[in-house]
């Protein structure tokens, strides 16, 4: 074994690891571009808010002492260490790379987040064959840019096929309208 | 040592119903490892509602088979198409694409399926004998123990993923506030449950994963552009001839054996044995030259590891109850589901689960073998499923899946609320994964570290006094302390070459 060979890298582990790296980010290429400082430090300070929200209600909930916490010892204790390590990461993380921005397509993200909360709302109300169409349809055809007759036909044969493994296989009592 | 609990285990796997499961789990795990999109981490997590129907024993059988089976899979992408769909198989793509390239992809696979089916069987053989004795020694662990090694489970996870630990801890301590929700079992009082009586049970563990490893995996990967064209290599030839055996034979010994070690550590072993694997290899080869441009060795040292590391990596979570990474800790909440709660007593209370689980890995990776080698076909086939028509089908397994739980409505809003919060966390380059294993692990930290209060009568220092305790606590130190003395050492070295890394962000993460 050659543990000790001047000649090649000197940290072999490292360099494997950098080329896997930029590999990585070679594939990331489809991914939106990264954000600026702006949402770093929006995100910090959501921490922060988090934090802030958590110490004040685990505050409120009683501290008791060491020899006997009261229930908002352990929460508080969390909050402030989130309070305090978000407020290092507005100061330190602002130039950082690892978030991305926010463009046209997560309009997309919200179409769909869309129809997954109108499948919670109908589910109850009209079973869960209109709503399941409806969502995988938009997927298909919206989402995923399907062509139409795909869609329906992707559709219409994963409403079907739920509904014998969900509702004939299992019997899982699902609200249904059929 | 007794076997007679293993011969048992063995019986157990071999149940019908059980075999059942380890196949399906298996496949499963081979799609998900083969499709684009989603990792085994997101199926699990979209499949816990399953666990609830089935006991505890095929469920875990089922899970583990797909956490295994993935990274079975995941090869055939690295290699054919040079997606790597996991963190642990990018290193294969080095080799593995440069030998389909040169019409030699089969004989990449072929290698890769071997060498993963002996790290695997070295690693369940390694976790066969050590398991027990681990759990043996853990067994007077008392509430402080338990609380350091939570605290350094948690700490591990964040500081050993991939993204900005200052983020990743952040993220976890989210998650252990979220444990908290609910009812406190030493005061009887609610905590931050606004009133609420779906809040006062606490926030389950089901529709928080499949919200934040499931959901919000899909709604991320909505943005990518779909520009990919999927034209897999000719697979060709996929039994290794002779030669490339033999010139593999040492890369998948040494490879099972880093892959086992590294595994053990808590936090993503499976990526770091993978490039240690490929690293140990391109330093000991005559002619390191030949990495890069298609060595088999390439291929089956990396391969070999992952799959030994994912598999040992089951020791921690068997025999102290602490998941070592995301997809460990996905388990473990299926099993507290089942009401087993994992840890030293498990091999003793449960030797069914134990020995079950661990024997179903040797089934399991035979039958991965047979998939990866004679069956290879069908599978490529399936590279050409277009992720844009598996996406909402998942999505709608996971919106009825999360409502047949408890038959609510309630449930489904808080998948989509925690898809959410998942969505926006990979967004702004938060990492899931710390925030619910710290989610998992929260309760368990905050009963056993006010129980040693209570034994300690307030003070403490009785943290640090005790052996075990103060041992781990010193580990927690050490890992928190490391990156900083690593990053330290780097800002020196470009004062030694002028033209290194200087401009390299510190901050960044390398494995």
């Amino acid at each position: 074994m050659s543990m000790s060979d001047p000649a090649r890298s000197p940290e072999p582990l490292d360099d494997v690891a950098a080329e896997a790296e930029r590999l990585q980010a070679e594939l990331d290429e489809s991914r939106p571009p990264h954000a600026g400082p702006l949402s770093q430090v929006a995100a910090a300070l959501a921490g922060l808010a988090a934090g802030i929200f958590g110490a004040v209600g685990s505050y409120a909930l009683g501290l008791g002492s060491l020899t006997q916490p009261g229930p908002g010892l352990w929460p508080f204790a969390i909050s402030v260490v989130i309070v305090a390590l978000s407020a290092a990461l507005v100061v330190t993380g602002r130039l950082l790379e690892d978030a991305e921005r926010f463009s046209k397509a997560s309009l997309l993200t919200l179409v769909a987040l869309v129809t997954l909360v109108l499948l919670a709302v109908l589910l109850p109300l009209i079973g869960f064959e209109i709503p399941s169409l409806l969502l995988v349809f938009v997927w298909l055809r919206w989402l995923g840019k399907e062509s139409w007759r795909s869609s329906i036909v992707i559709s219409v044969c994963t409403v079907a096929a739920f509904y014998v493994i969900f509702v004939l296989l299992l019997q899982v009592p699902l609200p249904r309208l059929i | 040592m007794d076997i007679s609990p293993i011969i048992n285990g063995f019986g157990v796997v071999l149940e019908p119903d059980n075999l059942l499961y380890c196949l399906v789990g298996v496949i499963i795990g081979m799609l998900i490892g083969v499709l684009p999109g989603l990792g085994p981490g997101a199926t699990i997590a979209i499949l816990l509602p399953l666990t609830y129907g089935v006991g505890p024993v095929p469920a875990i059988i089922m899970l583990a088979g797909i956490f295994y089976g993935a990274q079975y899979g995941g090869t055939i992408t690295s290699v054919l198409l040079r997606l790597p769909g996991e963190a642990s198989s990018v290193v294969t793509v080095f080799d593995g694409f440069a030998l389909a390239k040169q019409g030699r992809a089969g004989t990449a696979l072929g290698i890769a399926a071997i060498g993963s089916f002996i790290g695997g069987t070295v690693s369940i053989l390694g976790l066969t004998l050590l398991a027990p004795i681990v759990a043996g020694f853990a067994l007077d662990f008392g509430p402080p123990e338990y609380a350091a090694l939570g605290v350094l489970g948690v700490l591990l996870i964040s500081s050993v993923g991939n993204g900005h630990k200052l983020k990743a801890i952040i993220a976890a301590c989210v998650g252990l506030l979220l444990a908290t929700v609910g009812r406190d079992t030493f005061t009887g009082a609610e905590r931050f449950t606004f009133d609420s009586l779906n809040l006062a049970e606490g926030i389950d563990f089901v529709p928080l994963a499949m919200g934040l490893f499931g959901l919000s995996e899909i709604l991320y990967n909505i943005e990518e552009r779909h520009n990919q064209v999927h034209s897999p290599a000719k697979v060709g030839n996929v039994w290794p001839s002779r030669k490339d055996l033999g010139r593999s034979k040492g890369a998948i010994g040494r490879g099972s054996l880093i892959g086992f070690f590294l595994g053990v550590l808590p936090g993503g072993g499976a990526t770091l044995s993978s490039l240690a694997a490929y690293a140990f290899e391109k330093r000991r080869a005559k002619q390191p030259e030949r990495f890069g441009r298609g060595a088999v060795e390439g291929v089956a040292a990396p391969e070999t590891a992952n799959n030994a590391a994912a598999t040992s990596s089951f020791i921690p979570l068997l025999t102290l109850g602490i998941p070592a990474n995301a997809t460990m800790a996905l388990i473990f909440g299926a099993l507290l589901i089942q009401g087993i709660q994992p840890g030293p007593q498990l091999v003793a209370q449960h030797p069914d689960v134990f020995w079950g689980v661990i024997n179903s890995m040797y089934i399991g990776n035979i039958l991965l073998l047979i998939m990866s080698i004679p069956m290879v076909g069908v599978f490529v086939r399936i590279l050409r499923v277009r992720p844009a028509i598996l996406a909402p089908i998942t999505v709608l397994i996971t919106l009825l899946g999360a409502y047949t739980v408890n038959n609510q409505v309630y449930d489904i809003f808080l998948v989509i609320a925690f898809g959410l919060l998942g969505y926006l966390m990979k967004k702004l380059g938060f990492e899931p994964g710390p925030l619910v294993l710290a989610f998992v692990l929260g309760s368990m930290i905050e009963n056993s570290s006010r129980q040693s209060l209570l034994i300690f009568g307030g003070d403490p220092t009785g943290f640090f006094t005790r052996p075990i305790s103060g041992t781990v606590l010193a580990l927690v130190l050490l890992v928190a302390v490391l990156p900083l003395i690593r990053k330290a050492l780097r800002r020196r070295r470009p004062a030694e070459e002028p033209a290194g890394r200087a401009d390299e962000p510190v901050e960044e993460n390398t494995p």
